[in-house]
């Protein structure tokens, strides 16, 4: 479980998160969701511990990760996967080396082990046969899929996302959010998908928060959405005019 | 205040730097990365401009030395002095910052926008060490062996430039640079390397690791990091020669 309680931070005296506290179950694909610019990046960057806060807490089970000095910290992003929104691969590294990498950095096991168990991240994600190819050979879903192998290489306890399904088509999008759900459950891990792909939320979220001008607007599940009065979440979902269309009755 | 700014966060990044690895396997692997990148893949730059830089100072000292009292061999004497004082250190430092610390910035830039130094920080791996660290150690390791590369290969092009181009008799030049010896001229010119490379691989990680934006500020921090390198190796040459050589 991950849990956040009231977090600010603001940049030039402008609040991007402005008491925001919400609460990111164990074994769910929790979505945040919110309009270019809403402070969702900044909020899953602030979890992962990338930015800090200027208040609030955030909590990894019984752990107050904004309060740990870096060391402690390093211990809980031991048990952290991250896949970030351009996937953020090693370039200088192949497909292999780069879910080898955690393993060879975190883990005591012979040659033989990191193989076997790289072997097996990238056979559940689908990406078996292109070991020795390197990030640059890879297509969009390709890398995506390469950097959520890297992402579990290691069983983590918490997945973050951002944006894991921009910049690929709608079918390749619902692939990796499906991905992420199986492994998710399978895994029983605590994930925070960042999307404003409303195929993804209607796709995997089981808890859906809105972030609108930095402040924590609306949640509920991905049924609830659909009907919802919150103007400004109805605004964001049904955005083009066919959707609206299908809103009014 | 900028300046303060920035000199306060360079001993930051250097203080996180030069901290015990994670793994000194990885670190070992990673220095010799390095120094094929920062290093052998140097030697083609080294060894063309060092040959006609020898040549050249041996055409131009033996033109301006034309005077029948002053012996031939004087020729060899400047040439291997000014290849050991100034340009095999120096000048080859000021190249090297160009090739070594642009691709250097670049390439840390690039990490830093495409947030591969951010993945690394979520894994728990201390990005500064992983990645600063074994350039610095590639560079101090390997400089040096640039250094000795260039004053032999800068002498060898002075005897091309005596045999082919008849310059002078090339028995004076081989005596000239023979004559009147100091061994304490390498190591000067070698502890002056290991600064160089400190400087070049420390100021461009920075200004790579501290990128913010795109492709352009990349471009940027690549920029400054030449030129703040090239001012820094000039001060620290002026430095360095009063301390050691005075």
């Amino acid at each position: 479980m991950i849990e956040v309680k009231h977090l600010y931070k603001s940049y030039d005296g402008t609040f991007v998160l402005n008491d925001v506290s919400a609460r990111f179950e164990q074994g769910k694909c929790n979505l945040i969701i919110g309009r270019s610019g809403s402070g969702k990046t900044v909020l899953l960057k602030s979890i992962a511990g990338l930015i800090e806060v200027d208040e609030g807490e955030i909590w990894y089970d019984q752990h107050k990760f904004s309060h740990l000095d870096s060391r402690a910290r390093r211990e809980i992003r031991k048990e952290m996967g991250v896949l970030f929104q351009g996937a953020a691969l090693f370039d200088s590294l192949t497909v292999e080396e780069n879910v080898l990498f955690p393993l060879e950095m975190f883990t005591r096991q012979t040659r033989a082990e990191k193989l076997e168990r790289a072997n097996f991240c990238l056979e559940r994600v689908r990406v078996s046969g292109s070991n020795g190819l390197y990030p640059a050979e890879l297509s969009g879903g390709m890398k995506k899929r390469v950097a959520i192998a890297r992402a579990i290489a290691l069983n983590p306890r918490y997945l973050l996302c951002d944006e894991p399904n921009s910049g690929l088509d709608p079918e390749t999008g619902i692939v990796i959010d499906n991905l992420i759900k199986e492994l998710t459950e399978e895994f029983q891990m605590t994930t925070i998908v960042n999307s404003h792909d409303m195929n993804s939320v209607l796709e995997i979220g089981d808890k859906v928060i809105f972030i609108y001008r930095g402040c924590l607007c609306w949640e509920g599940s991905r049924e609830e959405i659909l009907q919802t009065d919150n103007e400004a979440l109805n605004n964001f979902v049904f955005a083009t005019n066919m959707a609206k269309q299908i809103k009014r009755p | 205040m900028r300046l303060l700014s920035n000199i306060g966060s360079y001993f930051l990044l250097m203080g996180r730097t030069f901290i015990r690895p994670e793994r000194h396997s990885i670190l070992y692997r990673q220095t010799m990365r390095e120094i094929e990148k920062v290093g052998i893949n140097s030697f083609p730059i080294v060894v063309v401009i060092s040959l006609f830089v020898g040549a050249v100072i041996t055409i131009q000292t033996n033109f301006n030395i034309e005077n029948p009292l002053l012996p031939k061999y004087l020729v060899g004497v400047t040439v291997r002095d000014s290849l050991l004082l100034e340009f095999s250190s120096t000048m080859v430092a000021l190249i090297l910052a160009g090739k070594v610390g642009s691709s250097i910035a670049s390439e840390l830039g690039m990490m830093r926008i495409t947030e591969q130094i951010d993945a690394l920080e979520v894994m728990g791996i201390n990005s500064a060490s992983y990645l600063i660290l074994p350039r610095i150690i590639a560079a101090v390791l390997f400089f040096p062996i640039l250094c000795l590369l260039s004053i032999m290969v800068g002498l060898f092009g002075g005897y091309l430039a005596c045999v082919l181009g008849g310059v002078m008799p090339s028995n004076d030049y081989i005596y000239g640079i023979q004559y009147a010896f100091y061994p304490y001229y390498v190591g000067y010119a070698l502890t002056k390397t290991v600064f160089y490379a400190i400087i070049i691989t420390s100021v461009s990680s920075y200004f790579g690791y501290h990128v913010k934006g795109g492709a352009v500020e990349v471009g940027r921090a690549s920029t400054r990091a030449v030129v703040q390198s090239s001012i820094l190796i000039l001060m620290a040459n002026l430095i360095l020669t009063r301390t050691i050589l005075s």
